[in-house]
């Protein structure tokens, strides 16, 4: 369980995030929206440690993050960056069982591991190649594979940050992805992810924040937060609102 | 650049064997050769055994005042130099990164250059604390250089690669007009000594420079193959490594560390020696692909092998006359550092 109190962050002298509060539930996907710059990402380095909070803390079960040891963090948080700058050609295969190296599980149980987030990234065929040799968007699930790799098979007590783990993924990947992060949530992990698509928040957030300059504008379900007002007030976007015809989600729609 | 793991797993045993062959060439051709098996034979004598024939006291002169100590500086110097660049590179997170990006190199000449000119101002240290003198300056030049890069590429608990490689640059121009304003300085036969010096030589080799470089090279060359994993989840980003749970501001402490040592001991004992830390890390990653717990082994290696051919050519092209080794390596390595921006580029 991962729980910010009175988060603040600063860069320089600019307050970039203040009075965050969340607590993120075992099994529970949580996602953040908000415009350009609202301070998602900057929310995710703090909850992930990168950054250090100016006011308030992030406790990991009860402790303070900084106060783990790296490993057994590393064990319990894992983290998705918005996008990698590995330059180096390494194989499908070793770039995803480097999710595996906190963990002392042996070769041979690594090895299965990797093939298993492989597969439930739908990067199996790439096993093999460099890679350098890949397109943005098979990058991008190679690590989502890292990822998984490092939280497999996924517990309670477990946290997976994503940052925008969509943003360069085909329509069918958008989804299989996002069902593979809801599939990790029912096992326990408490899942938070940055989105931009809001209907793709809909279909798969449990609970979503919408962030404004820094600030928490709205904090509840999609229904509560997916309303005409607060996107207008936030992205100054006019938008019809309706469900979803089979599944009964909120479903919006750009006037 | 995937290799087929039996290639992979014959790669360090062709690598020692080459570098063994290497060893043997160098110990056997000179401006005075020595037929190969007499050449071993001295050298097992020199080991201890007790080899019979009497005609082997010149091999014997030959090889252990003069060839042995040569070649294994030769040896230890491209090993080191190979390390120091792989871990810059992981460092830097960049293949075309080089240990004299952040200013250990020119730090290491200016301290050189310091020692050389300063002490024939002053009436010339005795002869046998030269040296000794030469040794320590370049190396706390090198170290000191390092350290001032390395703190100014510090804000907030944070080391900014990008910063110190700036500042690696700006460092080693300054330091370039510190050496300019010694050969200025300087008398006709100084001048001559610090240009050979800075050329990089392994001219002069003997037991005494050959000690401190071996004690420094083993140190880096055990403790870099420990940080291996780490390195290469460094590869993956500083935030990627840490979110893996490695200490990535120690470690690139360490990492900076180990390269003030091993290149500022290096240049001390034989000169500036270009381009071996930028040449053989990428030619072994080539063969290895990147993970570092086979490239770091195979570097070493190759690295050794690599300066005890070119030390070979630079003794035997214009014979009894020698070439500085650092021309050699230059005009090697800088068209091979030219193919590969070029490479980038198209």
């Amino acid at each position: 369980m991962l729980r910010a109190e009175q988060l603040a962050v600063r860069r320089g002298s600019c307050t970039v995030l203040a009075d965050i509060d969340l607590t993120l539930q075992p099994g529970e996907v949580f996602g953040v929206l908000g415009p350009n710059g609202a301070g998602k990402s900057t929310l995710l380095g703090a909850l992930s440690g990168e950054l250090l909070p100016a006011h308030g803390r992030v406790l990991l079960d009860g402790r303070d993050l900084a106060a783990w040891p790296g490993r057994e963090r590393a064990c319990r948080l894992a983290v998705l960056p918005q996008s990698s700058t590995l330059g180096f050609a390494f194989r499908v295969e070793q770039v995803v069982a480097m999710g595996r190296l906190p963990h002392a599980s042996g070769q041979q149980h690594d090895g299965e591991i990797v093939a298993e987030a492989l597969a439930a990234a739908d990067a199996s065929h790439l096993a093999g190649r460099s890679y350098l040799a890949l397109s943005g968007g098979e990058r991008q699930r190679v690590h989502l594979a890292r990822i998984l790799a490092q939280l497999w098979p996924g517990a309670a007590g477990q946290v997976l940050l994503l940052d925008e783990p969509t943003s360069m993924l085909d329509p069918l990947h958008q989804h299989s992805i996002l069902q593979v992060v809801e599939a990790l949530a029912a096992r326990g992990v408490a899942v938070l992810v940055i989105l931009h698509d809001l209907n793709l928040a809909a279909r798969y957030c449990d609970r979503l924040l919408l962030l404004q300059r820094g600030r928490v504008h709205a904090l509840g379900s999609p229904e509560q937060v997916l309303q005409c007002a607060p996107l207008r007030a936030v992205f100054g976007l006019e938008v019809l609102v309706q469900r979803h015809p089979e599944r009964g989600h909120p479903l919006i729609i750009a006037r | 650049m995937t290799s087929t793991p039996a290639s992979g797993r014959a790669l360090i045993p062709a690598l020692l064997l080459l570098l063994a062959l290497a060893f043997w060439l160098a110990l056997a051709l000179g401006p005075l050769s020595l037929p190969l098996g007499d050449s071993l034979r001295a050298l097992l004598r020199l080991a201890g055994l007790p080899l019979e024939g009497g005609d082997l006291a010149q091999a014997e002169l030959i090889i252990g005042q003069i060839r042995l100590p040569r070649a294994l500086l030769a040896l230890v110097v491209g090993a080191v130099l190979a390390l120091c660049g792989v871990a810059m590179q992981g460092l830097f997170r960049n293949p075309l990164a080089d240990p004299g990006l952040v200013g250990v190199s020119s730090g290491a000449a200016l301290g050189a250059a310091l020692a050389i000119v300063g002490g024939a101002l002053l009436g010339g240290p005795p002869a046998w604390l030269v040296p000794w003198l030469l040794s320590a300056c370049a190396f706390a030049g090198g170290l000191g250089v390092t350290a001032l890069v390395y703190r100014l590429g510090r804000r907030d608990g944070q080391t900014s690669v990008a910063t110190m490689l700036l500042a690696g640059i700006a460092l080693s121009a300054l330091a370039g007009a510190g050496i300019g304003l010694f050969s200025y300085l300087a008398d006709d036969a100084t001048l001559r000594t610090l240009t050979f010096w800075n050329l990089g030589s392994l001219n002069g080799a003997s037991y005494a420079r050959l000690w401190p470089l071996l004690l420094v090279g083993c140190g880096v060359a055990l403790w870099l193959p420990r940080r291996a994993t780490a390195l290469n989840a460094l590869l993956l980003g500083e935030s990627e490594a840490r979110h893996l749970g490695f200490e990535v501001e120690r470690l690139k402490r360490e990492l900076v560390l180990c390269t003030a040592l091993g290149v500022g001991a290096a240049v001390a004992a034989a000169g500036m020696i270009g381009f071996v830390g930028l040449v053989v890390p990428h030619l072994v990653r080539l063969l290895t692909g990147p993970d570092h717990r086979r490239l770091l082994p195979a570097a070493a290696l190759a690295g050794a092998s690599l300066l005890l051919l070119a030390d070979l050519a630079a003794r035997l092209l214009l014979a009894p006359a020698e070439l500085p080794i650092g021309t050699l390596t230059a005009l090697l390595g800088a068209p091979f550092f030219l193919y590969l921006l070029l490479r980038e580029r198209f």
